[in-house]
């Protein structure tokens, strides 16, 4: 019986390894050819075309957009017009003051942004980490809860959005609700503290799940043995949360921060389905200021458009970049 | 390079279903609305040898979607476009292929507003034999329950509001007035009110009667007459409407339009007693804003000859006639203003209010053709449209929102000249 597994092992490993002998002598020449030096960008290549064709160019394209104006589509059909469209974005009388800007609308979402994005950050991170600390006890029906907890993540966004929607307009479930209990209804999407104070809600509602994930594989990555250190010196469950915890879960919750924060400022559809931007502007994101300027409003200003999504990117790159600096020198230190 | 870009775009957008199919002999007609459908198939009975496609889509595609496909050089060959003026320089010119003299008999009015600048005075871009207006829409059932008597003819809109808010009072209705959030509906008021909101040379006019507009559409949300739901609780140059309130007998009087007769007649019947009434009136006019669809052909269209056919099709005056009954609509082509349209599968009240806008189709003021039929209308609309919502949020006063409304429409107008 021995045998014969060896044999089919045999044959299985010889089956197996056809397409690297194959490929062998393919692989030879190109290293004498090319060097060994230069024989990883061989493999490489398909991964970087992808990445020119369906990041690089597009990039490179929304430069192309940026400095030249017009309402056509085709670049031949377009103008230079230099730094023009960047000017126009950052001409402002007073920087606090949006009315005084020449494209206030860019300013008043940069506003709610700078509201916003900490805002959210602070409550998605808060919330997942208290959901996450939760969902690693041995509590009852745990896989039921983490269920519960990822379901709205698996949502499309405009079902998300549309769901929150006839819950809080004016005829909806939550006014409902109150008028059941004798109460006066109220606009919870037409006063715009409310609307906004809800766009952060429902945000956080939507993807929380994601980062909870996260975060629990982080948890459930620190040695037990710590822990029971901990317990036989008789730490106090805070002391335990504080100084083994979060330090240890440190590296995990930089990149739920990073990726938090960037989707924070990105964030686009539910807030358009749910506010459309409003109460007047009360929750215009700039994507959602991109988005109108360049696709939903005539004539199409694809110029501003792309400038705008462009100093969005830079901002964003700056900030990814401090965030992995202050990551590595975390754990240098 | 350039080159490659167009080819390239042009394959995309025929591979995600938006420009023709293949084959010479074959077009696309896409419209908002379904009957178009009988049409495209009396089309293709008469001539087997072509084959046109339907495609029905919604008003959103038409306004978002569209403007990008034509401009990537794709899209249908025939299109219901909204935006009469804003796409013109994609409209194929049909001299060429249909009875001129016709066309321009039928259809003078919407032919002049489709031309684009460059065009030759005479083209001819497509046709239309209905018209959409905007409308008020009454509960008589709630004035006659309040014991109310409902404003005469001529009444201004101060006169409405104030007996809307009465009746709304004395039933207990929740809403005494809704207006759809669209500048297009905004806009008759504002004319009403005295605005010009385009010159002679084509430029946009901030005055006083745009002010007075604001300042009055304002006055009503502050004083609960308009509740903020529409204009104030959605931001940008989101259309929103809530047309189901009036169906559901929640407001007394609900400004819309002409196309929510199909649903009246489908889903409201004679359950409650209801109108359209004239055009409420401001100081300046008692104005409504005519508007719908044009049905264009596109440059790009490898079969203009097909699509020209089609849209004489589509003129015939019994064609025309049956669309019109199909969709409760108001009759525009010169021939069926004059004869009238039957209204088959129409309630009596459907029909009544119809009557109503056909009669007020002649005293459509001649503003209201010329922002119709603005290039950069969408611009100045969707700018009225943000600045309103912003005033209403105490964003802005109405002064400033007025000095806005005008920077945002002509650096519009300057960024597509540029």
């Amino acid at each position: 019986m021995k045998g014969f597994e060896e044999k089919a092992m045999g044959v299985l490993s010889a089956i197996a390894s056809l397409p690297a002998r194959a490929v062998e002598p393919l692989m030879v020449l190109l290293q004498r050819v090319l060097g060994v030096g230069r024989l990883p960008w061989v493999f490489l290549l398909p991964n970087l075309t992808v990445i020119l064709f369906f990041s690089v160019l597009p990039i490179l394209i929304n430069v192309l957009y940026s400095v030249t104006g017009s309402d056509n589509l085709y670049p031949s059909e377009r103008h230079f017009v230099g730094l023009a469209n960047y000017a126009t974005l950052l001409e402002c009388g007073d920087y606090l003051d949006p009315s005084t800007c020449s494209r206030d609308l860019f300013w008043r979402a940069v506003r709610n942004a700078l509201v916003f994005v900490p805002s959210q950050v602070v409550v998605m991170i808060g919330f997942a980490l208290v959901t996450a600390i939760a969902l690693n006890r041995r509590i009852h029906a745990r896989g039921f809860f983490r269920g519960i907890f990822f379901f709205p993540v698996m949502l499309s966004p405009v079902v998300v959005a549309m769901t929150w929607v006839w819950l809080l307009q004016r005829d909806g479930a939550l006014n409902g609700v109150l008028g059941a209990f004798g109460l006066d209804r109220l606009s919870w999407l037409s006063d715009p503290a409310r609307a906004f104070k809800w766009s952060i809600f429902v945000t956080v509602w939507a993807h929380m799940g994601f980062y909870t994930i996260i975060l629990l594989a982080g948890l459930q990555s620190i040695p037990a043995d710590i822990y029971e250190a901990a317990k036989m010196d008789r730490a106090s469950p805070w002391r335990v949360f504080s100084r083994i915890t979060l330090p240890l879960l440190k590296p995990v919750l930089l990149v739920v921060f990073i990726l938090c924060t960037i989707r924070s400022v990105q964030t686009f559809d539910e807030i358009y389905v749910l506010t459309g931007g409003g109460p007047g502007t009360a929750t215009k994101m700039i994507v959602h200021y991109i988005y109108e300027t360049g696709f939903a409003v005539m004539p199409r200003n694809y110029g501003l458009a792309a400038a705008a999504s462009l100093m969005l990117g830079v901002v964003l790159f700056l900030f990814t970049a401090l965030q992995m600096k202050l990551s590595r020198k975390g754990q240098d230190a | 390079m350039d080159s490659r870009l167009r080819a390239i775009a042009a394959a995309v957008a025929s591979a995600v279903s938006i420009a023709s199919p293949a084959g010479a002999d074959e077009i696309v007609v896409q419209s908002i609305n379904a009957y178009v459908k009988s049409t495209v198939d009396n089309f293709n009975r008469e001539n087997p040898g072509d084959k046109v496609h339907f495609r029905l889509v919604s008003y959103q595609s038409i306004n978002d979607s569209l403007p990008v496909q034509l401009a990537s050089g794709g899209g249908p060959d025939i299109s219901m476009v909204a935006d009469w003026n804003g796409l013109a320089k994609y409209y194929l010119d049909l001299r060429p292929y249909v009875d001129a003299a016709y066309f321009e008999r039928e259809f003078g009015t919407v032919l002049a507003m489709l031309r684009a600048r460059d065009a030759r005075p005479d083209a001819i871009n497509g046709m239309t034999g209905a018209i959409t207006m905007n409308g008020a829409y009454v509960n008589r059932t709630l004035f006659r329950q309040a014991g109310i008597a409902m404003p005469s003819p001529g009444a201004t809109w101060d006169d409405w509001a104030d007996a809307a808010r009465r009746v709304a009072k004395a039933t207990r209705t929740p809403m005494a007035m809704e207006v759809d959030r669209s500048a297009h509906r905004f806009a008759s008021i504002a004319i009403s009110y005295g605005a010009k909101l385009v010159d002679a040379n084509g430029d946009f006019v901030v005055d006083e009667g745009l002010k007075a507009a604001i300042r009055k559409f304002v006055a009503w949300h502050r004083d609960g007459t308009l509740p903020m739901d529409l204009w104030g609780a959605v931001g940008g140059a989101t259309h929103r409407d809530n047309f189901d309130d009036f169906m559901n007998a929640k407001v007394v009087l609900y400004f819309g339009g002409s196309w929510q007769l199909e649903r009246m007649n489908k889903e409201v019947g004679d359950l409650f007693d209801w109108a359209v009434i004239d055009a409420p009136c401001g100081p300046a006019a008692c104005a409504l804003m005519p508007g719908g669809g044009a049905m264009v052909a596109f440059k790009h269209t490898k079969s203009p000859k097909l699509a020209a056919r089609y849209l004489a099709f589509a003129a015939r005056e019994e064609n025309m006639r049956e669309q019109l009954a199909r969709g409760a609509n108001i009759p525009l082509a010169t021939t069926l203003v004059k004869t009238g349209v039957s209204y088959p599968n129409a309630s009596e009240l459907v029909r009544e209010a119809l009557a109503s806008y056909t009669r007020q189709v002649p005293s459509i003021p001649p503003a209201a053709y010329a922002f119709q039929g603005w290039r950069f209308q969408r611009a100045a609309m969707n700018a009225m449209t943000t600045r309103i919502s912003q005033v209403l949020n105490n964003e802005l006063d109405v002064d400033t929102a007025a000095a806005f409304i005008k920077k945002d429409v002509d650096l519009a107008i300057q960024a597509a000249r540029r």
